[in-house]
């Protein structure tokens, strides 16, 4: 698995066209809200993510974008196994992770890591860099020789744009950017086929952010890599990614291409969301479009009936209350989304 | 405080502000100046560690003295200098003329008591007025910042809002006393961008309405783009560019801000590479001599080494850069 790194890289280039790496089928996590404190009741269930499908290709990048509490990051501690789905499934290599135990899970889990949103907390303050970046190797010595460590940390420090000589130095001692930079190299450090992106940029300010995305792309080019990247930043997804899942309240209610998703939104909160997004252009002040949304995102310990989004929905009818629309390609536009009513509004800026 | 019109609402001359502490003197603004009228919008941008929130800090009198200090500087008020104030001169300024929200609304509210005790606390602290009477203008502000269903929620407690509404809070509270200024310090950079848009907005015919002065302080060129009339840039604590928002858009005079600009991924845009502004802001215990930029800047010379770049004023702006005039014939 780690000598095939760099032959992957071909496809990346027509990112479509690669073999299906990770296959997530019928994903859902509820979280019991219990009551009482002798006698435990279950009362409830925050249902943070409720039946997510899709599917990654080797070499892409997929963009997950939706509002704060829609079952974004649950969905990436999921795929690390950092929680046990409520139901369904997640194939990699042909086998479920959910399924797996011991040494075989231990092996399956190099194949996907993470990097977190915020990295100051994210690096333990009290080891090296050299500690933090070679700790992975720690839990899978066959990865790298004991001897060949260092060598190897120092390699990835490299990799990532930093100093190698830095290696005996503390997270304290380096910016936001360079931090989040230590956090790539970690999770660079088993070779991986897929990082799951956890907002790696939102923490940083705007100058930074740039040379972040510039280093995930470039890593991306030059081993191969998929990347589940999620993000709040309708902007920075769109400049990364190559396909789109929108989600509102723990489904995905509309996925596509890049430009499907920006260019021929059909779904009505992804126009929404679109055309909130500010333009640093103050000539588009008076020539744009914003949809406003009243209210906000209902919990998702009780989510609306049929269609979650009805009630913030200018176009709701009855059939929304009743009936949840499923995530298939519709009329207006062959990508998938789920909508009674989905069809094309011209210019979303 | 009556003062001819001659005055600015609102004038920053010249502020100096530096934290002392054990390890030395940490120079946070260096001679910012910037003023404001009213109905006017200021944008105030520039990254962490800039010195944009330190210099509300200090109009505002909220800065911790010490380790602060503010060596010079004058902060006029109607032609006032609030710095030669006593302290409690200073309190009848802030709220009732000068008033602030914070980014984070919900560390910002006290999480037990309910929002419209909070709202009406300034109103029976500071004007006397009754229990009563000030939890009926807390349902009156509430109403104004389009809080639903005031009368019901009146009572609530801050976690029993959402991020949206808790900043709407804020933005009440902030409104008790009727202030002339009102300095928001990125009051939407924790909001998604659906509720980020009802924000500006509530604050953009909030201004409108009640001729506020307002000053933005954010670090998201989109945000601003839509509300300010005027932004001032600021880098290592000096403010390296000011000019009215079309014509910093149109063409950056600063290679800074011409920086910042070409390194935000657009939605209306799907480049390629991000251009970047390579480097790290510079550490303001040791900010490099001369223009403070030169390290990270692609157009500096050996002059820019040496000299602290004036302002070159170029019509209605201007730029701190001794290559302002290239700069800003270079276009974005």
């Amino acid at each position: 698995m780690a000598t095939n790194y760099v032959s992957s890289a071909a496809a990346q280039h027509h990112p479509r066209h690669g073999e299906v790496l990770l296959d997530v089928q019928g994903l859902v996590k509820h979280f019991p809200i219990n009551q009482g404190v002798v006698f435990k009741r279950r009362v409830g269930a925050v249902q943070a993510v409720d039946g997510v499908n899709f599917q990654l290709r080797r070499g892409e990048t997929l963009g997950v974008v939706g509002e704060s509490g829609c079952g974004k990051s649950t969905l990436a501690r999921l795929l690390m196994r950092l929680e046990t789905p409520t139901r369904g499934k997640a194939i990699l290599e042909g086998r479920d992770i959910y399924s797996l135990n011991g040494s075989e899970l231990r092996r399956l889990r190099r194949n996907v890591q993470m990097v977190m949103q915020d990295p100051y907390t994210s690096l333990n303050p009290r080891m090296t860099v050299g500690d933090i970046i070679g700790e992975p190797f720690e839990i899978h010595p066959d990865a790298a020789p004991r001897g060949d460590r260092r060598r190897r940390v120092q390699e990835l420090l490299e990799v990532v744009g930093l100093n190698p000589e830095h290696i005996n130095r503390y997270p304290h001692q380096f910016s936001g950017g360079q931090r989040q930079r230590i956090g790539i190299a970690r999770a660079l450090a088993l070779r991986p086929q897929i990082i799951v992106c956890d907002e790696p940029v939102s923490a940083l300010d705007v100058s930074i952010q740039a040379q972040v995305i510039n280093l995930l792309e470039g890593l991306q080019a030059e081993f191969g890599l998929s990347y589940i990247f999620i993000a709040h930043d309708l902007s920075v997804v769109r400049h990364i990614a190559d396909r789109v899942a929108v989600m509102y309240l723990g489904k995905i209610v509309e996925v596509g291409t890049e430009t499907e998703i920006y260019e021929r939104p059909t779904h009505p909160y992804t126009q929404a969301l679109l055309s909130a997004v500010p333009v640093p252009d103050p000539r588009a002040r008076n020539h744009r479009e914003i949809i406003r949304l009243e209210g906000d995102v209902p919990s998702p310990a009780n989510p609306p009936s049929g269609c979650h989004f009805r009630t913030r929905c200018w176009k709701a009818q009855d059939i929304c209350a009743t009936q949840e629309p499923k995530l298939t390609p519709r009329q207006a536009d062959p990508h998938p989304v789920a909508c009674h009513f989905a069809e094309l509004r011209h210019p979303v800026r | 405080m009556s003062a001819p019109a001659k005055h600015h609402l609102l004038e920053v001359k010249d502020l100096f502000v530096e934290f002392r502490s054990r390890d030395g003197v940490t120079k946070v603004i260096n001679g910012v100046s910037y003023h404001l009228d009213p109905g006017e919008t200021l944008a105030v941008l520039g990254e962490s560690g800039s010195g944009k929130s330190v210099t509300a800090q200090a109009i505002m009198g909220i800065l911790d003295m010490p380790p602060a200090a503010i060596p010079s500087g004058q902060i006029l008020y109607n032609g006032v200098d609030l710095l030669t104030l006593s302290e409690e001169k200073r309190r009848e300024v802030r709220g009732k003329e000068i008033s602030m929200i914070f980014q984070d609304a919900l560390s910002a509210l006290n999480p037990v008591f309910p929002v419209g005790w909070q709202i009406g606390e300034v109103l029976r602290k500071r004007e006397g007025k009754s229990r009563a009477e000030a939890r009926k203008r807390a349902i009156e502000l509430m109403d104004l910042v389009k809080i639903p269903a005031s009368k019901q929620r009146v009572g609530d407690y801050p976690h029993q809002f959402s991020g949206g509404m808790r900043q709407r809070v804020m933005i009440a509270m902030s409104l008790a006393q009727d202030p002339k200024v009102l300095i928001a310090d990125e009051p939407t950079t924790a909001l998604d961008v659906t509720v980020q848009a009802q924000i500006m907005d509530l604050l953009g015919d909030l201004r409108r309405d009640l001729n506020m002065g307002l000053i933005l302080i954010t670090h998201d060129l989109g945000v601003v783009a839509d509300v300010a009339d005027r932004i001032a840039v600021m880098y290592a604590g000096r403010i390296i560019e000011e000019a009215p928002v079309f014509d910093i858009y149109e063409a950056p005079a600063h290679p800074y801000t011409k920086g910042l600009l070409a390194s935000i991924p657009r939605l209306d845009m799907r480049g390629q590479e991000l251009a970047t502004i390579k480097g790290l802001p510079p550490n303001l215990a040791k900010i490099p001599p001369g223009c403070p930029f030169h390290p990270r800047c692609p157009y500096a010379q050996p002059i820019c080494r040496e000299v602290v770049p004036a302002k070159h004023v170029l019509g209605p702006r201007y730029s701190a850069c001794h290559f302002a005039q290239e700069v800003v014939t270079s276009g974005n």
